[in-house]
């Protein structure tokens, strides 16, 4: 590991915890989306600190250009942590943005998604967007693994500029199947679902 | 280098020679007994016999630290402690958006800060610095955000939380400041003495308690604790503590008595701790986190302990 990922790593564990618990699923070498609720910008390192050593290589992080792609941010974002940098602003409309997550993804790559597209304020996820639907047809052999964050929105919500050090478990589910001929609301919304249903501790304990 | 281990107390060696022996039996112990079959009340047994051999490891780790590397990075350690108990005791405490600003000037500002002032052995200051200053300041800018959903209760949680895990327990490192006959390395003893009595307090007690336990205290709170374990245990660990009179400035009659306050001061704060703990809604203070022992399970004793300790030994003893 890079000596600005171990320090990263070391940061976000002293801040936030990040433990991870696995629950319907196990950390393993296959190709996966890892999708979760968004409402911190700690939460992209969170997850990728959660994970074990030796997936966080393959595992990239989708992070908004507007946001972490100037300064010591973008050295954070491209060196510390192999993030993909897309466009939310859609400065080039004729670009697909999904447009660079495909080319991770058929290098092999597994990717760490927000399908919100932005950060809530609430404990629990807004609609998703249509971008995780798009990927999951396209690439049928890529596992989906839902993803809750507890308590992040606690720690750096939209518009703080401290953190606040609270304990936050990274929650990773069963994989969610594709079922032929869902609708791509129907798929979304039962994705959601997924995230949602790891946001109680009892449930899935 | 060679005048600093000459100024080393020669019973430093002695223990911390005789830990490391005590320790490594008890470590190869363990390890040998979770190999063999085990049922799951068994088994959970084990695992807690295993993470209390380890805080033994982490307190001599300490008590090395506390005398070659020095108090500053003794200091360093309890206020990472510190650290990460408060950052337990927040995470159960309900908070809301007005709070924010406060809990990290808690973490970041306060906490620091009362170490500092413990480093430069201002004891006027670090007495009140977190009772008085932060107890007025932190609601103040808390109520500047117009949020008045609960206020007393989130403030006054929050005020709790840094008066038990900051102040309570930045008085165990404080002692390294205190000016005791013989000099700073003997106010090392004085920590290690401290974490001796209570781990020790709290090993007795788990053993008499499994061994005779029969009359629980407050079976609600703490469904471990029980008369017999509390007595034996105590007992135990008070004539430990006054054995160790040696490496103290205390008499070993004082020595009995001192131990004997720190036991009961130790058993407060378990108890304490564990009210706390559940009307917030958790059995352990580490239970969302897989693998993660609590850091507040491991020292809510001495933060009990610490203060009562640390005051007796200035108002008598420098």
């Amino acid at each position: 590991m890079r000596p600005s990922s171990a320090l990263l790593v070391g940061v976000v564990k002293l801040l936030v915890g990040a433990y991870g618990r696995w629950i319907g699923t196990a950390p393993g070498p296959a190709q996966r989306i890892y999708f979760a609720n968004h409402t911190s910008h700690i939460d992209t390192l969170a997850i990728w600190s959660s994970l074990p050593r030796a997936l966080r290589r393959r595992t990239r992080p989708i992070a908004a250009r507007d946001y972490w792609g100037s300064g010591l941010k973008k050295y954070i974002a491209t060196r510390g942590f192999g993030a993909v940098l897309i466009d939310r602003a859609r400065e080039h409309a004729e670009v697909d943005p999904l447009e660079p997550l495909r080319a991770a993804l058929r290098e092999g790559d597994s990717l760490i998604i927000f399908p919100e597209g932005t950060r809530g304020a609430a404990a629990l996820p807004a609609k998703f967007r249509s971008g995780l639907f798009r990927l999951a047809s396209e690439f049928p052999s890529v596992e989906l693994i839902p993803v809750y964050l507890d308590n992040l929105h606690r720690s750096l919500p939209k518009g703080a500029l401290l953190p606040v050090p609270v304990v936050c478990t990274v929650r990773f589910g069963a994989p969610v199947s594709r079922i032929p001929d869902e609708s791509k609301e129907a798929f979304l919304e039962r994705a959601r679902d997924a995230v949602i249903a790891l946001a109680d501790p009892k449930a899935t304990a | 280098m060679i005048d600093h281990l000459r100024s080393i107390p020669v019973e430093f060696f002695w223990l911390f020679g005789a830990l490391l022996v005590l320790l490594s039996i008890a470590s190869a112990v363990a390890a040998v007994l979770s190999r063999r079959p085990a049922d799951e009340k068994l088994a959970a047994s084990r695992a807690n016999l295993t993470a209390r051999i380890n805080a033994w490891w982490v307190m001599v780790g300490i008590l090395a630290v506390a005398f070659l590397a020095g108090s500053t990075m003794t200091l360093i350690l309890f206020a990472l402690a510190s650290f990460f108990a408060l950052r337990e005791f927040i995470t159960l405490t309900p908070s809301r958006p007005g709070d924010r600003l406060p809990l990290s000037l808690a973490f970041f500002l306060v906490l620091p800060l009362q170490f500092v002032l413990i480093g430069m052995a201002r004891y006027g200051i670090f007495a009140i610095f977190i009772p008085v200053y932060a107890f007025l300041l932190l609601p103040s800018i808390a109520a500047l955000r117009s949020d008045i959903e609960d206020f007393l209760s989130r403030t006054a949680k929050q005020q709790w939380g840094l008066m038990v895990t900051v102040y309570c327990l930045s008085h165990a490192p404080a002692l390294l400041m205190l000016d005791i006959p013989g000099g700073p390395k003997r106010s090392a003893l004085l920590l290690f003495y401290l974490l001796l009595v209570v781990q020790m307090s709290d090993v007795m007690q788990y053993v008499f308690g499994k061994l005779f336990g029969r009359t629980r205290i407050a079976p609600v709170v703490s469904p471990s604790k029980t008369v017999e374990g509390f007595v034996g245990g105590g007992l135990a660990a008070t004539a430990i503590g006054s054995a160790m009179f040696w490496i103290t400035p205390f008499t070993w009659v004082e020595s009995a008595a001192i131990s004997a306050v720190i036991v009961l001061m130790g058993f407060l704060g378990g108890l304490t701790l564990s009210a706390v703990k559940r009307s917030l809604g958790a059995k352990d203070w580490g239970v969302m986190i897989e693998g993660h022992g609590g850091m507040l399970d491991r020292t809510d004793s001495i933060c009990f302990a610490a203060p009562v300790f640390f005051h007796i030994v200035r108002f008598f003893y420098t």
